[in-house]
């Protein structure tokens, strides 16, 4: 057994690749339900959201490339699908020179489930080039960035722009992104202009924006794909995010396994190597 | 005056840039605008510098057949057949977007889901408790990622409330996280702050390159 487990201390790293993968391929075979607890941080984002009246104005920000969508996606369809369900008039951009393509799809499915016209109940800005410079461009005026939209659309020839100039005139920014435009949002974008910002990240970032949310700066996170699958909880629309539950709940179960028995062999072996006189 | 100019110019816009912040006045708002606008400018002409210095790079590697030349290959077609494509066409055309969708978006995709593999290797080498600050990580670790997704509310949440994985999750995030999040943050702004008054100033001259130095 402990040679079993001195073995296990030098394990090619693709049987861990292995076992990973084939465990990730049984919620695919058979799927189970996965119980969603919604954290303080995701509820704060949903209430925001949720307390806008209709007509009030909400500024969404998709700063994410498909390398994040599996992760991203799920928290884009559950805000936008709340903001239109609510009736809020919802301006849409992204920073990432990827994401136009995505975002287009995104807005143009939600919003034809909602029956929401381009130009009258939203508008999607577009792409520009330097996050800090346009985030900085539009607390000055949308339309110093973006004069027309994605389509060519000048910004002052649509219902939806008129009489909104910049970040004083909408409720809030929520920024999804699974890179480091959050840093320029915080910063150029709240720090200067001081307007509600919340945060939709990936999984492994989330632990480094907890501090903002302690000073203020920042008023809710969606943290990955859980924090996608609250969210959904929350709006009463289960998508992806609940689906890739049960896959994240397999993938956590063997890291843990993993773990567990990294250190029984760490502890065997140590105690062998102890009782023929070596050390660690 | 090849070195002189490049200070005096980095000193009458890093004065101006910091000073127009305090300034809520027209003139200084639009001058400002302005000057953005030249960084964007300037960016891409950074832009081209970087196409250009990629083709190089691959050309030469193709060009004397160097080890991994093939992948060379595949980025210098990708980066003409997209640019070409983007270009004539423009972005809405029909190609371009299936090669987005069809093409870049599952393949980025790939990149960041093997991602999940890697952690699972890196955890099982790197959460050993070896020593007690090792050991220390190794709880955080477990406690934090535990915290945050599912199976740590079906593990503990039969416990007092204190002691569930996810209350013990948002203890470490929001205290000894933020607490030392925050004291790294505080002195890498003091340092970016006394940095960039040392380039306004012309102390700090190694971003001239090779001409800078005294």
């Amino acid at each position: 057994m402990r040679d079993f487990l001195e073995k296990m201390m030098l394990i090619d790293r693709r049987w861990i690749y292995l076992a990973i993968g084939l465990a990730v391929i049984i919620p695919a075979i058979k799927s189970f339900h996965v119980p969603v607890a919604v954290s303080p941080e995701v509820r704060k984002v949903y209430e925001f959201v949720d307390d806008a009246k209709p007509g009030e104005y909400i500024f969404l920000c998709f700063d994410y490339n498909p390398s994040t969508m599996a992760e991203m996606n799920p928290m884009a369809y559950a805000i936008l699908n709340q903001a239109f369900n609510k009736d809020l008039k919802v301006i849409l951009v992204t920073l990432d020179q990827f994401g136009a393509g995505m975002v287009e799809e995104i807005a143009t499915r939600v919003a034809a489930n909602h029956k929401k016209v381009l130009g009258e109940d939203y508008c999607f800005l577009g792409y520009r080039p330097y996050p800090a410079i346009v985030i900085l461009a539009m607390g000055i005026d949308f339309r110093v960035p973006f004069p027309a939209d994605y389509y060519g659309t000048p910004l002052d020839s649509m219902s939806v722009m008129q009489g909104i100039k910049n970040f004083y005139d909408v409720k809030g920014v929520i920024e999804i992104t699974g890179g480091s435009t959050a840093d320029f949002w915080i910063i150029y974008g709240n720090g200067r202009y001081d307007f509600p910002l919340a945060l939709g990240l990936t999984g492994v970032m989330s632990a480094d924006y907890y501090q903002y949310l302690q000073s203020g700066q920042i008023f809710g996170i969606i943290p990955g794909v859980k924090g996608a699958a609250e969210y959904e909880t929350l709006v009463g629309f289960p998508g992806e995010g609940m689906a890739q539950m049960p896959y994240q709940v397999i993938a956590h179960i063997v890291i843990l396994l993993f773990i567990i028995i990294s250190n029984v062999a760490y502890f065997a072996s140590r105690k062998k190597k102890g009782k023929l006189g070596g050390g660690v | 005056m090849k070195r002189e100019l490049p200070l005096m110019i980095v000193l009458i816009f890093g004065t101006f840039m910091a000073f127009q912040y305090f300034v809520p006045h027209r003139i200084s708002s639009d001058l400002y605008q302005e000057f953005n606008n030249w960084t964007i400018i300037i960016g891409i002409f950074a832009m081209v510098v970087g196409i250009g210095s990629l083709i190089s790079l691959h050309y030469n590697r193709i060009k004397f057949k160097k080890p991994g030349w093939g992948y060379s290959t595949v980025t210098i077609v990708c980066l003409i057949g997209m640019m070409s494509i983007g270009l004539i066409g423009g972005t809405e055309n029909d190609l371009f977007l299936k090669l987005y969708r069809h093409g870049l978006a599952p393949v980025t995709s790939t990149m960041f889901s093997l991602l999940a593999f890697f952690i699972a290797s890196a955890a099982y080498r790197a959460f050993r408790a070896r020593t007690i600050l090792a050991t220390l990580l190794l709880l955080a670790a477990v406690v934090v990622m535990l915290g945050r997704v599912p199976i740590g509310e079906i593990l503990t949440g039969w416990l007092p409330r204190p002691l569930q994985f996810s209350e013990i999750s948002n203890f470490l995030l929001y205290v000894p996280n933020t607490a030392a999040k925050r004291a790294i943050f505080i002195g890498v702004g003091l340092g970016v702050a006394a940095m960039s008054l040392k380039i306004i100033l012309g102390i700090e001259r190694t971003w001239l390159g090779g001409e800078g130095r005294k």
